[in-house]
């Protein structure tokens, strides 16, 4: 038998290779997440809803209850169940184009009511399962298949700084991450606290994923990894954006 | 916190916004998620008022896709939830309540007409029939119970609850502006003391135990692979819609034996149908009363019966015909000949309905 890498406790095995393309973030993003619902232990009463687009593609990725439901909806969906029974862990799982385009006010208005829910968004700077057209986050200059002659900001704007809009209109008791698949470690503790502060009850949480698309990129193992390690941050910094009542990652010990 | 919203029962006058909530809570609903439309609003006004005293829950959303979605969710989590719109906000409805068809969520919506297209009025129509039964990107795998006054939107808002719990489709409850701001003298009740068993309500999602240690997750998808896997499950359900569709549909009608012109309507217009029917047949004129209560799924039996043996249809309603359209899908192959009083998003009266009939037998 060949040697398997470990997967998390709270993975699904009998789906598994995943149905992502190769190089894809989401796994990555998805591991990140399995590894924090272990350590938090709360597989009983997680519930993961999933977006329209890539994301929807996680809908048996994990033996947790699983919502799959419509682009950009899985905000609300995710709202209503847990104000109908406050002891479960909403999860809402989504891509930027369901976060920042299509869904924008349901992020908007879940983020002000400081629903005590847990959203993750997978920026891969593009929509994925539609074949790579423009998104909100697409870098200026990034060709796509809506942008054939690269992003015009002075036509179509800059890249959305979501973590930040999240920040600046959630109060006391949010928490607001930017992490990277380049860094899984860190993800995976910005996922866990995301986790952790819906479970004090303390308010909105929210962390964005630098991810990839090598598929609609077109882009090669080094090139992609170029994107998301240099390109990327340059419009999206990696770090804890609002942390509730405490000292954000790096200023603990000084 | 007092056990019953309703002890027993009592005689009230009052608007049939405000008789949706305390059906609502005599249901046993446990939340409503809602966004302010016109006629609609006081259901929230007077469910936000009353909930807190029963241990009900409220959530106002941004917007009608989200009071939809929010509503599936607290479905989702096993409570009996539900949540009123109407006219642009019913369009915006449609969305989630395709999810609620594809997965099978029973859902209760509660429609006040307005008028339409687009803004309109505020006021009231019957042109909402389209959306409400067939709307979305779907089949129309839902459960619509289009009321004519406030006893009956007590009933069938109770009603409502149990037969979306019970057969698992979305379930409406279809008023108008009129019956929404109306005040009206009925009777509300305990359901216990009519002898009405409340459907309880149950997690799809949080169930106890460990996913895929101690039970297999639940893992629910609206999207699919292949054409086959779709069709497979469509199949299923319209097999299900089709064996409950003559144990829920309704219909309400007289004078049927001698009738060589029967009226048909739905809603607070069958009011004035009665009516007008009444009176017409103390004139000795020979014209029955029709009146589907479900509008989905349609009472087909007995109007394909009538359908057979009168010779004319006269359909009245304040749309541009909605209903006709319904009606001469069930009676297809019916040697009926359909006539119209169409009114649309304006009230209809005895008196156009009487000069009408007149018109036409002459």
């Amino acid at each position: 038998m060949s040697v398997q890498p470990a997967m998390p406790k709270s993975w699904r095995v009998d789906t598994k290779p995943h149905k992502f393309c190769p190089g894809c973030g989401h796994g990555l993003v998805l591991k990140a997440l399995g590894q924090a619902i272990d350590e938090l232990g709360i597989q009983d009463r997680a519930v993961f809803g999933c977006d329209i687009g890539c994301s929807l593609l996680a809908w048996d990725f994990f033996n947790v209850d699983t919502i799959q439901t419509h682009h950009g909806r899985t905000t609300p969906v995710i709202t209503g169940l847990k104000r109908a029974n406050p002891n479960l862990i909403g999860i809402a799982y989504m891509g930027d184009g369901g976060g920042y385009a299509i869904g924008s006010q349901h992020l908007v208005n879940a983020a002000a009511r400081n629903e005590k829910i847990t959203v993750i968004l997978v920026n891969n700077t593009q929509y994925g399962m539609t074949g790579g057209q423009m998104a909100p986050t697409t870098l200026p200059g990034q060709k796509t298949e809506t942008s054939p002659y690269g992003r015009d900001p002075e036509k179509t704007g800059y890249p959305t700084q979501g973590p930040e809009m999240v920040a600046a209109i959630t109060r006391e008791g949010a928490y607001v991450a930017r992490g990277t698949v380049a860094n899984l470690r860190q993800l995976k503790n910005y996922l866990k606290k995301a986790l952790e502060n819906q479970m004090a009850g303390n308010g909105f949480s929210f962390v964005e994923v630098l991810s990839a698309c090598p598929t609609n990129w077109r882009t090669n193992a080094e090139e992609t990894w170029k994107m998301v390690e240099e390109e990327m941050p340059k419009y999206f910094k990696v770090g804890e954006i609002k942390v509730p009542g405490g000292q954000k990652e790096g200023e603990a010990n000084g | 916190m007092p056990d019953k919203p309703i002890e027993g029962e009592k005689r009230v006058f009052m608007t049939g916004n405000e008789v949706v909530a305390w059906a609502a809570l005599a249901a046993g609903a446990e939340i409503m998620y809602g966004y302010p439309i016109t006629p609609q609003n006081e259901i929230m006004h007077y469910w936000t008022r009353l909930a807190p005293r029963y241990g009900r829950e409220f959530l106002q959303t941004e917007d009608e896709l989200s009071a939809g979605f929010t509503t599936c969710g607290g479905v989702l989590a096993g409570r009996k939830a539900f949540t009123a719109t109407a006219g642009p906000g019913n369009t915006l409805m449609q969305e989630p309540m395709s999810m609620a068809e594809a997965m099978r969520l029973p859902t209760v919506v509660v429609i006040q007409q307005r008028g339409g297209p687009s803004t309109a009025t505020v006021i009231y129509s019957q042109q909402e029939v389209t959306m409400t039964t067939l709307g979305g990107n779907g089949e129309g795998l839902r459960i619509v119970y289009s009321t004519a006054n406030h006893q009956e939107l007590f009933d069938y808002t109770i009603k409502a609850f149990n037969t979306a719990w019970k057969y698992r489709f979305p379930t409406f409850i279809l008023g108008d502006g009129y019956q929404a701001k109306m005040r009206e003298s009925l009777t509300i009740y305990d359901p216990d003391i009519r002898g009405i068993e409340l459907v309880q309500a149950e997690p799809f999602l949080g169930k106890p135990g460990v996913p895929g240690v101690d039970r297999p997750p639940t893992q629910l998808r609206n999207t699919y692979n292949v054409e086959e896997e779709l069709y497979e499950v469509l199949e299923g359900y319209f097999k299900d819609y089709e064996k409950i569709a003559p144990e829920v549909a309704e219909h309400e009608a007289f004078g049927l034996e001698d009738a060589e012109l029967v009226v048909v309507s739905h809603g607070v217009v069958s009011r004035a149908c009665k009516a007008a029917v009444k009176e017409l047949r103390e004139e000795g004129v020979r014209v029955g009363y029709f009146r589907p209560i479900t509008l989905r799924p349609l009472p087909v039996k007995a109007l394909r019966e009538t359908a057979e043996k009168v010779g004319k249809f006269l359909v009245v309603e304040s749309a541009q015909g909605q209903l006709a359209r319904l009606l001469k899908e069930a009676a297809f192959g019916c040697p009926v000949e359909m006539l119209e009083l169409f009114k649309p998003g304006v009230g209809i009266t005895a008196e156009d309905v009487v000069s009408r009939v007149k018109e036409i037998t002459g």
